[in-house]
């Protein structure tokens, strides 16, 4: 089973995320913040992190930099999502590593086409 | 309509289409259900809902499933088509019409645009091998108000997401407040007209590859094999169909065979076989 690793300061915005990829049969775990998702990934390597970024929380993209690094930390495929949606935050996004983007809010059917989109589904 | 009655029509579209629904546009979903309800003498979609548990018929399931579909579209809709378009059809082309350096394409219900600037950001990553070619990619649809829409080639942030990789998204889209503008020059690509599919095909000349996908649903079989007749007559021998991904001409017309191993792209019948020598 493909697995997704939730990153989201927000508890609600979790929820949702992962009933979207529970429902496309993809396991989920979550963190609140970047220190908390890199010690996941430490301990197990995801298929894909949802990743959170929207500022003031800069966590998000120390967080990305920080997973690369990591030993088999270039194989997740990380979906960066924010509730920014101007040109340049998603640049700087797909600059920093990001495989794709997510415009918040976001749907099921986005959720499903995006992660169709990374070859996960 | 209830949360279990959403569930119940999302699952339903589903099984029924392929086509994922967000339970999120329940506004949407009863304005499109409220004239089917009507025409079965019912008050409304909730109605609509218990009739179909209590007594499920075809002909019900067939009505809702449509009417819940009937604008649906997406960019790179299905994937694989746009993939074989891209990797197989279009290098073929190069290669069968060397000599004419020119060839046309025509999404025969483009809905609001997805599909034909699909298409465009296709021939637009090709440029480099397109270069001297005269290549045209008209766009007919029924409803003005979809064409109207397509042609303005702006898009909200849901459609936008759906099916468009991001990448593609940064280069070819503009983002206007919370909307998002296709580049003029992939505008300029497509020729939008209005067109009834009953109406008759010829005025609108030949086409090598023709993308009539997602459409005849909504005819009979009658006119489902008439139409697929005319596009026949409008294609050259080594053209190309592409139909939706659960639509067949099987029982239909038999103007038209299936690919190997594709689902929903056809070519003629008595035309060169794939893999054989370019007609000429
Ligand atoms: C489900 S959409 C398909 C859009 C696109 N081809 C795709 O597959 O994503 C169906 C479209 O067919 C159009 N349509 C319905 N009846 C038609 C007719 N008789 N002639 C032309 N277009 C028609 C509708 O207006 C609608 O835009």
């Amino acid at each position: 089973m493909t697995s997704c690793l939730v990153v989201d300061p927000s508890k609600v915005a979790r929820t949702v995320a992962c009933r979207f990829l529970q429902a496309l049969q993809i396991e989920t775990t979550e963190a609140a913040d970047g220190g908390e998702a890199l010690a996941v990934c430490e301990a197990t390597m995801p298929d894909s992190v949802l990743l959170d970024w929207t500022p003031p929380a800069t966590d998000g993209m120390a967080f990305l930099t920080a997973l690369r690094r990591l030993p088999g930390g270039d194989r997740p495929r990380v979906l960066m999502c924010s509730s920014r949606t101007d040109p340049d935050h998603i640049r700087q996004a797909m600059e920093a590593g990001a495989d794709e983007y997510i415009m918040k809010p976001f749907d099921s059917e986005v959720i499903r086409s995006k992660f169709a989109q990374v070859g996960l589904l | 309509m209830r949360p279990d009655d959403v569930a119940f029509l999302t699952g339903l579209v589903a099984e029924k289409s392929g086509l994922a629904l967000s339970a999120d546009k329940v506004a949407l979903m009863e304005s499109r259900l409220m004239p089917v309800a009507r025409r079965r003498g019912l008050k409304g979609p909730r109605e609509l809902v218990a009739a179909i548990r209590g007594r499920p018929s075809d002909a019900l399931i067939r009505d809702v499933t449509e009417a819940m579909t009937v604008d649906d579209t997406a960019f790179f809709r299905d994937t694989a088509p746009f993939a074989l378009f891209r990797d197989v059809v279009l290098p073929q082309l190069l290669e069968r019409r060397a000599a004419t350096r020119a060839f046309r394409i025509w999404c025969a219900a483009a809905a609001t645009g997805q599909e034909p600037y699909s298409l465009a950001m296709i021939l637009k990553e090709a440029a480099d091998s397109l270069t001297g070619w005269r290549h045209e990619i008209v766009a007919t649809d029924v409803s003005a108000g979809m064409l109207a829409k397509a042609r303005a080639g702006v898009y909200s942030q849901f459609e936008v997401q759906r099916g468009l990789p991001v990448q593609m998204l940064m280069t070819y889209f503009t983002k206007r407040d919370a909307l998002w503008e296709i580049d003029p020059a992939l505008r300029a690509m497509v020729r939008f007209r209005e067109f009834d599919l009953r109406h008759g095909l010829r005025p609108l000349g030949r086409f090598d590859v023709v993308f009539c996908r997602n459409v005849l649903i909504y005819f009979d079989d009658e006119t489902k094999g008439r139409v697929l007749n005319e596009i026949r007559s409008l294609m050259p021998d080594d053209g190309v169909l592409f139909l939706g991904q659960s639509e067949t001409v099987h029982g239909i017309s038999d103007g038209f065979t299936p690919l190997p191993d594709q689902r929903g792209v056809f070519r003629p019948a008595d035309g060169p076989a794939p893999g054989s020598p370019a007609s000429s």
